[in-house]
């Protein structure tokens, strides 16, 4: 605002660069030459391995598979709640409370949730019982029930992850002018044409980045999976943290890291290549 | 109190230039208003002389002392803003005590003013009460009360009244006048109303792409201005601009002779204030070719052409000319300005004073 | 609603079962959220036998506190819960004292390197940034700071720092210049104006953004578990014990991360749509 005191804002604004710098940008330099080095020498040792491991196209596997069965539904929910909330007056307040309580849940916690109705004792076999589908205890999250055990992980992820979409989206569709809508309606636009021609273009942003940030954090799915599955359903993370913590081979597990970066900033990109946001069609 | 000098102020924003090369002079106890459209950098100067914006080049000086370079605090003055940034998490008093606290006024002191201040806005009864409580008129008067409250020595206003309903708006322009009046704080008004600059001012600044286009009276700017952009921009409807040729030192409004200034070329034009005609026979007026008669109960407003250029013309009510008629008028010789089609500045030798 | 269902001119059982329809859609969605959350419950309140317990009716019968309070006994639990507590109190208090000053920059100045600043703050939304824990544990080693709640703080920090920056841009700017202005016009100089104006004002805001550091940092599970050993956060030990505890405890750890994130999320709600509002732009 004022000329005389430019560098006040380059003030305000170094801490938290520094702090980036040291914890951000270092960390991600050293993983790549971690990922792409042998003792101290430039190699693709590590990646090769990585490629060679028994576990690695089934991880690549799995990570995208959850993600592309997890993403488009958590969207839907979302529009589909945004909707509806979008007509309630009065008790809005709390419905919308309760679609965000999984934004505070990890997780770690949501698999927890889930391993308790899904376990073999657990209350889904109870309701299936109960309904004279089984008659003794399923079980749906051992290695020999690999179908099973991803719907299970799906679901979870569905459950906890749909949250921080759903407010994004609310969020989107609360700058949405009324007059918008009731202008369409008023020239004869049905509800189905209003949500595609109107609402959804209008909130192109909100779509966007919640859509990627989801994506990113579906590809760093890991403890949904370690709760339910155990290393039954190897994904990405999962590799990361065996390599890890386990083999203690931090080569290994940085190759892993800068896969996950590189599939996470091609996503990214081509979010933002395919759902352009152009400022000037905004109102 | 205090005067302000404006001395050849400027001020860029990369390649624009909000203001170029403007100097003022306003004298102490004075009440005056930049007024002008929107962009025209009035604010701007505000901001400049109020610290809360640096010049490129120029100076600024408030009772004969350069405040180039001094913040806010130090320059001893008091402003309101257009949107009243009145303080919502104090209340009314401790809002319009606001400025003494920070001058360490004792308590007794911060009482006495916030009590006189709140006593001649007329907000005693808020007082203890949170602005968000407030109407935007209640809002208003304690944003003035809080800038009366210090005694500055100049008073700063930003388009104060612009938020507020039309009615309301002339309520607090009165009272605002009969509070200044009796304050007689240097003021200096920002406004793009030009009613509100009329009925304030003590003198008008009228401003124009970062330029002073005319400083003056409220009478004299509206009377006499010395370009076609303030007779265009004041008054209402605004000021007819008529291009006429001059023949022998001599131009021809019906058949009467006007004698043009001498600077003149072989065309001028004639401004005319839409009241300052009078109906006249036809052969003997100038000739006007009404498109719209709009009786508007205090007077008749007339749109049409005159040399097949457009005009506005106000007439008594009394009188009865309806749409399509053509109709002479009489000017009023001594209030014409006569403006150069070049620079479309009035020549002010002509202009009878 | 009766006026708008009058003006639709369509016939009212139509609009009745529409309602209906929407209103049980309502209802059906927040029991999908429910419902799992009160299932967990009952596992963690019911101990041993509950977990086995078969078939289960889903009613809270024979549940009590104990199995709880005893899985908060158990080694390590209370230790991790406060080294969680520790690491969320780090996370929180840098991003805000890091971020806040920054998104106060972005809200009021205009300066060279704006748009730099906000791209390398975008940019850390398109990583996995806990998967930087990897090389920081050789850092960290050599620092000291590996398995210490410091660390993890740090790294926590990496994730809600350009959160609370963006945030609290928002939030910046949502209290007007021209307050601030005015505490500079009537004496106040630009630090006391803004403590005095912009930050009693911003506060409720900034508390909004401090809680969503303080969630972030207690859910998060992979950073922890890769840069502790002895000092694990909660959700680090539980990871690690994961294995071998029985599916009681399990359901106790995970009832006791829930709990304080709902109940933080509660007390922010009215805040949760205005702050992702902001920071999706």
């Amino acid at each position: 605002m004022t000329n005389n005191r430019s560098w006040i804002p380059y003030l305000l604004i170094l801490p938290s660069v520094a702090f980036l710098a040291l914890l951000f940008l270092v960390p991600l330099l050293q993983t790549m030459w971690l990922a792409f080095s042998d003792n101290g020498l430039p190699s693709p040792a590590n990646a090769q391995r990585m490629m060679a491991d028994i576990n690695f196209s089934r991880s690549i596997r799995n990570t995208f598979l959850l993600t592309l069965a997890v993403v488009p539904v958590q969207l839907a929910i979302a529009l589909v709640m945004g909707t509806m909330v979008a007509k309630v007056g009065r008790g809005r307040e709390t419905i919308l409370w309760v679609w965000t309580i999984p934004l505070g849940i990890s997780d770690l916690a949501a698999g927890l949730v889930w391993l308790s109705i899904l376990q073999n004792s657990g209350y889904f076999n109870s309701l299936l019982l109960g309904l004279g589908i089984l008659e003794r205890q399923a079980s749906w999250l051992s290695y020999q029930t690999p179908v099973a055990l991803f719907f299970a992980i799906a679901v979870a992820e569905i459950w906890r992850g749909t949250a921080i979409v759903m407010v994004i989206i609310v969020a989107g569709l609360n700058q949405v002018p009324r007059e918008f809508k009731e202008a369409a309606e008023i020239f004869g636009a049905g509800p189905w044409t209003r949500f595609w021609r109107i609402t959804l273009p209008l909130i192109r942003p909100a779509l966007q980045s919640a859509l990627i940030l989801r994506t990113v954090l579906a590809f760093e799915v890991f403890a949904v999976v370690y709760a339910l599955g155990g290393r039954n359903f190897p994904v990405l993370v999962g590799e990361a943290y065996n390599w890890q913590n386990q083999n203690q081979n931090y080569g290994v597990a940085a190759a892993y890291a800068v896969l996950i970066m590189i599939i996470s900033l091609a996503a990214t990109l081509i979010y933002l290549k395919v759902i352009k946001v152009d400022p000037e069609r905004l109102p | 109190m205090a005067n302000i000098v404006i001395d050849r102020i400027r001020k860029s924003f990369g390649t624009f230039e909000a203001l170029k090369e403007v100097s003022l002079t306003i004298n102490d106890g004075e009440f005056v208003s930049l007024l002008g459209p929107s962009g025209c950098g009035k604010t701007t100067l505000l901001r400049i002389i109020a610290g809360l914006e640096t010049s490129t080049s120029g100076d600024v000086l408030i009772g004969g002392k350069s405040v180039i370079g001094l913040p806010p605090k130090e320059r001893g003055l008091a402003m309101v803003f257009q949107n009243y940034a009145v303080f919502p998490h104090m209340t009314v008093y401790e809002n319009v005590a606001f400025g003494l606290r920070m001058q360490k006024a004792d308590d007794a002191r911060v009482k006495t003013q916030v009590e006189k201040a709140a006593g001649l806005l007329h907000i005693e009864q808020y007082l203890d009460r949170y602005p968000n409580k407030l109407s935007g008129g209640q809002r208003q008067r304690v944003a003035v009360a809080r800038a009366l409250a210090v005694e500055p020595k100049v008073l700063l206003m930003d388009e104060p009244l612009s938020n507020l309903d039309a009615l309301l708006r002339l309520e607090m322009r009165t009272e605002l006048k009969t509070v200044l009046q009796s304050a007689g704080t240097t003021t200096i008004y920002v406004t793009h109303d030009q009613t509100e600059a009329m009925g304030l001012s003590d003198r008008i600044a009228v401003m124009h792409n970062g330029m002073v286009e005319q400083v003056g009276t409220p009478v004299d700017v509206y009377n006499y201005p010395a370009t076609r952009f303030v007779g265009g921009f004041i008054g209402n409807p605004p000021m007819n601009f008529i291009k006429v040729p001059v023949t022998n030192g001599q131009v021809t409004a019906g058949s009467e002779p006007l004698k043009a200034p001498k600077e003149t070329g072989d065309e001028v034009i004639l401004g005319l204030r839409g009241e300052a005609v009078q109906l006249a026979p036809l052969p003997l007026g100038l000739e006007m070719k009404v498109r719209v008669a709009e009786p508007m109960g205090s007077h008749l407003l007339l749109t049409g052409s005159i040399h097949d250029q457009p005009v506005r013309v106000i007439l008594p009510s009394s009188e009865t000319v309806r749409s399509g008629d053509v109709i002479g008028l009489k000017l009023d010789p001594n209030r014409i300005t006569w403006l150069s089609p070049e620079s479309g500045k009035s020549f002010p030798a002509a202009t009878a004073r | 609603m009766s006026a708008q269902t009058t003006s639709k001119a369509s016939p009212a059982s139509f609009v009745s079962s529409s309602r209906w329809l929407l209103w049980s859609g309502i209802a059906a969605l927040c029991a999908w959220v429910l419902v799992p959350i009160y299932l967990v419950a009952l596992g963690a309140l019911g101990g041993r036998q509950g977990v086995y317990q078969w078939p289960k009716t889903g009613l809270p019968t024979g549940i009590s506190l104990d199995p709880f309070i005893l899985f908060l006994k158990t080694e390590g639990v209370l230790q991790s819960f406060l080294n969680s507590l520790g690491a969320a109190g780090i996370t929180v208090a840098l991003s805000i004292l890091l971020g806040a000053p920054a998104g106060y920059a972005l809200a009021r100045y205009n300066f060279h390197g704006k748009d730099s600043y906000r791209l390398l703050v975008l940019l850390t939304r398109a990583f996995p940034l806990a998967i930087l824990a990897l090389p920081l544990t050789v850092s960290f080693i050599r620092l000291g700071l590996y398995d210490t709640i410091i660390g993890v703080g740090l790294i926590h920090t990496v994730l809600a720092l350009p959160f609370a920056a963006l945030v609290t841009q928002g939030i910046f700017m949502g209290v007007p210049r021209e307050l601030e202005e005015a505490a500079w016009v009537f004496g106040c100089t630009r630090v006391q104006a803004f403590f005095k104006i912009v930050a009693p004002l911003a506060l409720p805001g900034i508390v909004a953004t401090a809680v969503f550091a303080f969630v972030i940092s207690w859910n998060e599970v992979f950073a922890a578990s890769v840069l502790t050993v002895r000092n694990r956060t909660l959700t680090a030990y539980l990871l690690t014990v994961l294995s071998e505890s029985p599916m009681h405890y399990r359901f106790a750890g995970g009832l006791m991360l829930i709990l304080p994130s709902v109940i933080f999320i509660f007390a922010v709600r009215r805040y949760l749509f205005a702050i992702w509002g902001i920071s999706s732009k």
